[in-house]
């Protein structure tokens, strides 16, 4: 077929692509069960908070992921998408990796963030800039996988799509703007919150890197197995075309012969 | 209003392929209509005669292929083809609470289009008095089809695209559609006709192209006293046709040439 | 552009002038919405005056998704939006154009329903600029993202549906900054917190124009 066709010949992926994607799905479990370990076991408690405070090694971890890794790149994906020298189904399939993805992220932020507001706050819930925004992008995100689920033909799908993702990162600075002068629970935009997190030091600093390096991990491993999963998915349906055409095309043929005959 | 010079055909298309998700609407058309020409489409239901005006009036994208209209990229110059051609479609485009004044009024003005004409095409197309003011929901299907029309007349544009314009019509005003029809070939408006009732159009086009499973796949020229048919189809509807393969390029009928019009395999 | 969008702005008013959509059918839904929330909120008069700025905003939301409503489902009939692509009317223009319609009518509506509140709510006005100031440029804001976002749904038969989910949660920030300014323009509020927010709204209302006017074409030719 034709070269604008932004179609995978055949499903059958890369030796590399698949081993990249073994390797790094090996080394996110290795790096996970590590900070758990560490987390767990080996870092102290916190004076003031106690046992609590061992949230610090997946709330920020899981939000940066959310907040930051995901929606940045299904912005970005949907922008080069939308952008017609850089046109291509693969920056849309990306980008809805991401999303749906940075959905389940989103959700985690929102819990342990709940989990560990209880005790610091005492209420499940409190309106706080940060979590409301995410709450927020998480509306948002929806939206995006709701107008995804619409039956349609990929490239239109993926311009829609494009078009909600650009709409809602362009919106959600200012939605956090908003709502941060709205309420301020959340001092400053680091873990160094004096509500929350006390001081990291030794091996609580070292086990925090090491669960935002896991996360990502995992991140990365579901969006590359995600992003295949979609690969597969619009393969099945172009590898009819050059069937259709050719049953299309057939019409012409069988109806001269009857007109002939 | 002026006509595109000579050398530059009203339609181009080379190797079409346009498609409504997998399904392919339009298999590999080529076509060229050449300024001033009357022609008419033809072909049985669902053999893509409505996708072929549609392409040319730019609302469907080519997934591969060439398409040129007045000289113009259909999809990329948009908004200038579309202002230069007129489809008249099976959707008439009324809003229901306006009159039909007011309808007639807001089409001809979103297309750019003088509004001097609107007042000699409304009476043409019996559009007068109380039905001028009569809101377009009230009004039956073969009115629509005149409001759409006296649109159509009041634009004048230079690439007349008809879509069955004769469906739901009267006698008198399918009469008026031909004259219609003859006035502006005669303007050197260049006029393609979708149809299946041949009986009524056949006398008004130079030529007729035929359209089954999204490609041309036949032409004809409808002159009068030319017995000649051309030979159809590049196979002789032999077995399916393979993509890829070159179809007929019919160019324009010279209405002088009384000789036998054969179909070139390319 | 400009006079693209003044005649389809026209066209769109001229609908409404005729089927009086706006005025016989959102118009009492917001009324009603305002009544239910007096309803929710119970019969506490002093905690109604404090709700009052935000019950009017959401009054006004829901409205807006109406009005965003009928105005893509205008289109919908016989083939009238492919008939818009087809004139070659410059899309920005009717951006512009079927924002400015829907603005008009969201103007009326919430002259209407600040009557409401003040008169349900026994909200007082302190200082009118701000509060006409906020209905101004939230206006603008709602209008703009939400023909956006019609234009977005408009061919799809899940769009009743699908059109709030997508449309509220953008108009968020709308909502905020004009709660905020109402509550600092009523009795009892301080004038000069309206500031920031009104600046706030500016910006909302600056980006998504310029992104309509920009983006509105594609956005036509993909539905």
């Amino acid at each position: 077929m034709s070269p604008n066709h932004n179609v995978p010949t055949s499903p059958a992926q890369s030796f590399r692509a698949r081993w990249t994607t073994r390797i790094i799905g090996i080394t996110a479990a290795v790096a996970t069960a590590v900070t758990v370990w560490l987390g767990l076991w080996v870092t102290p408690p916190d004076e003031t908070q106690g046992d609590l405070v061992r949230l610090v090694y997946i709330h920020p971890g899981v939000a940066w992921v959310a907040l930051y890794l995901a929606f940045a790149l299904a912005a970005v994906a949907s922008l080069l998408y939308l952008w017609p020298r850089t046109r291509s189904l693969f920056w849309d399939r990306l980008a809805a990796a991401a999303v749906e993805v940075g959905v389940v992220f989103n959700v985690c932020t929102l819990i342990s963030g709940s989990i560990w507001g209880k005790p610091t706050w005492g209420v499940w819930w409190a309106w706080d800039a940060r979590l409301t925004s995410t709450a927020v992008l998480l509306v948002l995100f929806l939206g995006y996988l709701a107008l995804r689920r619409v039956p349609a033909e990929p490239e239109v799908r993926a311009k829609r799509s494009a078009f909600v993702a650009l709409f809602a990162a362009v919106d959600i600075p200012i939605v956090h703007f908003s709502v941060l002068w709205w309420k301020t629970l959340h001092q400053g935009a680091t873990v160094l919150n004096p509500n929350l997190s006390p001081t990291i030091h030794g091996s609580m600093a070292w086990t925090l890197l090491l669960g935002f390096v896991a996360l990502t991990l995992v991140f990365v491993w579901m969006l590359l197995v995600r992003y295949r999963i979609g690969v597969l998915e619009d393969w099945l349906g172009t590898g009819e075309l050059d069937l259709a055409l050719r049953e299309r095309q057939a019409e012409g043929g069988s109806l001269d012969e009857d007109e002939a005959a | 209003m002026a006509p595109l010079a000579p050398p530059h055909p009203a339609v181009f298309l080379h190797d079409a392929v346009a498609l409504s998700g997998r399904f392919p609407l339009l298999a590999g058309v080529d076509l060229e209509v050449a300024v001033g020409e009357t022609v008419l489409v033809e072909g049985p239901n669902g053999a893509g005669k409505t996708s072929l005006l549609r392409v040319c009036a730019g609302l469907v994208p080519l997934a591969s292929g060439e398409a040129v209209v007045l000289g113009l990229d259909p999809v990329r110059q948009r908004n200038q083809v579309r202002r230069r051609v007129g489809l008249l479609s099976h959707a008439s485009h009324l809003y229901d609470d306006l009159t039909v004044q007011e309808n007639v009024r807001f089409a001809v003005r979103a297309a750019g289009a003088d509004t001097d004409r609107i007042g000699g095409a409304c009476e043409r197309w019996g559009l007068t008095g109380r039905l001028l003011k009569t809101s377009a929901a009230k009004l039956s299907a073969g009115q629509r089809r005149r409001v759409a029309l006296a649109v159509l007349m009041a634009r004048w544009p230079e690439l007349w695209l008809l879509d069955e314009p004769h469906a739901g019509l009267d006698a008198s005003a399918r009469e008026t559609l031909d004259q219609l029809i003859g006035e502006a070939g005669a303007d050197g408006i260049t006029v393609v006709i979708a149809s299946h009732e041949l009986g009524f159009v056949e006398s008004l086009a130079e030529r007729a192209v035929t359209v089954t499973g999204g490609r041309i796949t036949g032409g004809r020229s409808l002159t009068a006293g030319t017995a000649a048919e051309a030979v159809a189809g590049v196979d002789g509807g032999a077995g399916p046709a393979h993509p890829g393969q070159p179809v007929d390029r019919l160019g324009p009928v010279d209405p002088d040439d009384r000789t036998d019009e054969v179909a070139h395999v390319a | 552009m400009w006079r693209d969008s003044l005649l389809v702005a026209g066209k769109d008013l001229r609908i409404e002038a005729r089927s009086r959509v706006g005025l016989s059918q959102v118009a009492p839904f917001g009324i009603v919405a305002l009544v239910l929330f007096a309803f929710a909120l119970g019969p506490d008069r002093t905690l109604m005056a404090k709700g009052a700025p935000g019950l009017f905003w959401v009054a006004v939301l829901f409205c807006t998704v109406l009005a965003v409503q009928r105005s893509v489902s205008v289109e919908a009939v016989d083939g009238a939006r492919d008939g818009l692509r087809l004139s070659g009317l410059d899309p920005a223009g009717l951006f512009l154009g079927k924002s400015a319609a829907i603005a008009a009518q969201l103007v009326v509506l919430e002259v209407v329903l600040g009557a409401g509140v003040v008169l349900l709510y026994g909200a007082s006005i302190e200082v009118p600029w701000l509060i006409v100031a906020s209905c101004v440029l939230g206006t603008i804001g709602l209008a703009a993202t939400g023909t956006l976002y019609g234009a977005l749904s408009a061919g799809l038969r899940v769009r009743e549906t699908l059109l709030p989910f997508l449309f509220l949660p953008i108009a968020a920030p709308v909502l905020l900054a004009g709660t905020r300014i109402w509550q600092a323009g009523l009795s009892g509020g301080t004038a000069s917190y309206g500031g920031p927010w009104l600046r706030l709204l500016v910006v909302f209302d600056a980006v998504y124009v310029a992104l309509g006017i920009v983006v509105f074409g594609p956005i036509q030719e993909s539905a």
